[in-house]
């Protein structure tokens, strides 16, 4: 069997694990990133959209092949058709890009590889080394056989469905509520507005939306997620979607380029993401937020803290529970806030009826809103609707 | 194509091995393994997965539906 020796083993090679590896490796320490597919950034499990600050804070200038479409806003639909259109800057999460992660992932990884970390790929890992009850590595099968990788850190950047979080014995379980499934077609040759993101809420989507991402003129992910809690029959997501698609004129014309499947978590921020020689990072830390699904610039700011904690943790040879500190409490003051906050406005609006959503966006499509913040939108509706207000008072 | 378990079946022509029943699974019975979505024995046929599977893949052998 081979062995490979090193200081750190990110497991996925996604935003979050490239990001970490990356900061890892830029400070000092020797990183090997392990992804379980064939190929980074392929293939793709999400609707794309991001916001256009989140690129220089992470200090990536991705090529233009990266971004697919940047877009002037976002278009709030209510189930009986009123329409909020707001700009990108009033909308601030997951809107301005819509990105092509097939290779923006690539580069993620690229930035990666260029601070030296080590890449393999087609490689899953199926357990954790642990020795005296502490880990010390992970087991892996791969195209050239079993490997065992020992390191003196595990970091599970596995996504959604994480193992290396169960295995390592950190609490990620999720209530049913707080778990929503998806589905998205990219559809081409439909009747959009390519320039902007639109978000239909209600009953299309119950406790979720529908998304539609323009890719280009004529091109764009349409995907809808629904909460688990309220689901009733196997094979709901994909044929809600299908149904939704089949109404709309602009969209029943359409021809699919690609399915994508997959489920987000919608919690509030959970009790801890380290243990001795292990840290959670991205979706498996359940860094996601709330209410619009989105990950990647989350992923982003908690891998970048996560790379510098393991580049001081190499430097001082500690890697235990304390020392990774650091980077619990680093992330948790970059957005522990704003996912708490989102996670309770969600648990509110994943109970409003169609007919609340309804006076809502005519409303704000009427006054206007500054910001799209739960305390703007109230501020907004509180004089034409001061019952709807009194309900999200614990919010204010 | 299905692979069959103790409590679930998964039909390999629908399954995206997109994960979503992984990490739903409140018991840790299911997983990815060379992409292949699969259960072990920690299954207790609760059908969770059933319901989270956004394209309705995985059946419980007992013909019941969901939850």
């Amino acid at each position: 069997m081979k062995i490979i020796e090193t200081d750190i083993v990110v497991i996925g090679a996604g935003p979050a694990g490239s990001t970490t590896a990356r900061y890892a490796a830029k400070g000092g320490a020797k990183v090997v990133m392990i992804e379980k597919r064939q190929e980074i950034g392929s293939p793709v499990r999400c609707g794309e959209g991001i916001s256009k600050g989140l690129l220089p804070k992470m200090d990536i200038d991705p090529p233009a092949r990266c971004i697919a479409r940047e877009v002037v806003g976002a278009k709030i639909v209510s189930p009986a058709g009123h329409v909020l259109t707001i700009s990108e800057e009033q909308a601030g999460n997951e809107v301005g890009i819509v990105l092509d992660r097939v290779f923006f992932d690539k580069y993620l990884a690229k930035l990666a590889a260029d601070e030296g970390t080590e890449i393999l790929l087609k490689t899953t890992v199926v357990g954790l080394l642990t020795e005296n009850g502490r880990v010390t590595g992970a087991r892996a099968t791969s195209i050239e056989g079993d490997l065992e990788i020992h390191a003196r850190c595990v970091v599970g950047a596995d996504g959604f469905e994480s193992q290396i979080s169960r295995w390592a014995g950190i609490d990620t379980k999720l209530n049913l509520r707080d778990i929503t499934s998806c589905f998205q077609y990219r559809l081409t040759g439909i009747d959009i507005d390519p320039d902007y993101c639109e978000f239909t809420l209600g009953s299309a989507a119950p406790g979720g939306y529908v998304w539609i991402f323009p890719k280009d003129e004529d091109t764009a992910n349409v995907g809808l997620g629904l909460q688990l809690s309220q689901l009733k029959n196997p094979g709901e997501i994909k044929r809600t979607l299908d149904k939704f698609i089949t109404n709309d004129e602009r969209l029943r014309k359409g021809e699919p380029l690609e399915m994508v499947s997959g489920a987000v978590s919608t919690c509030a921020p959970i009790e801890k993401t380290i243990g001795d020689a292990i840290l959670l990072v991205g979706d498996s830390a359940r860094q996601i937020d709330p209410i619009t699904g989105g990950g990647i610039s989350n992923g982003c700011i908690a891998g970048k803290i996560a790379g510098e904690t393991l580049a001081i943790a190499t430097k001082e040879n500690d890697f235990s529970e304390r020392s990774l500190q650091r980077y619990e409490r680093g992330w948790r003051e970059e957005i522990e806030e704003r996912l708490y906050l989102n996670w309770m406005a969600k648990e509110k609006l994943v109970t409003l009826s169609d007919e609340t959503f309804d006076k809502i966006i005519e409303t704000l499509s009427e006054v206007g809103v500054e910001k799209l913040s739960t305390l703007s939108i109230l501020q907004a509706v509180k004089k034409r609707y001061p019952e709807i207000v009194a309900e999200f008072s614990d919010l204010l | 194509m299905k692979s069959e378990f103790e409590w679930i079946s998964i039909d390999l022509q629908l399954c995206m091995h997109c994960g979503a029943c992984v990490g739903t699974c409140p018991n840790n019975a299911l997983f990815l393994h060379d992409l292949t979505v699969g259960a072990n024995e920690k299954c207790k046929g609760c059908g969770t997965c059933t319901l989270v599977c956004p394209v309705g893949a995985i059946e419980k052998e007992d013909g019941s539906e969901g939850r």
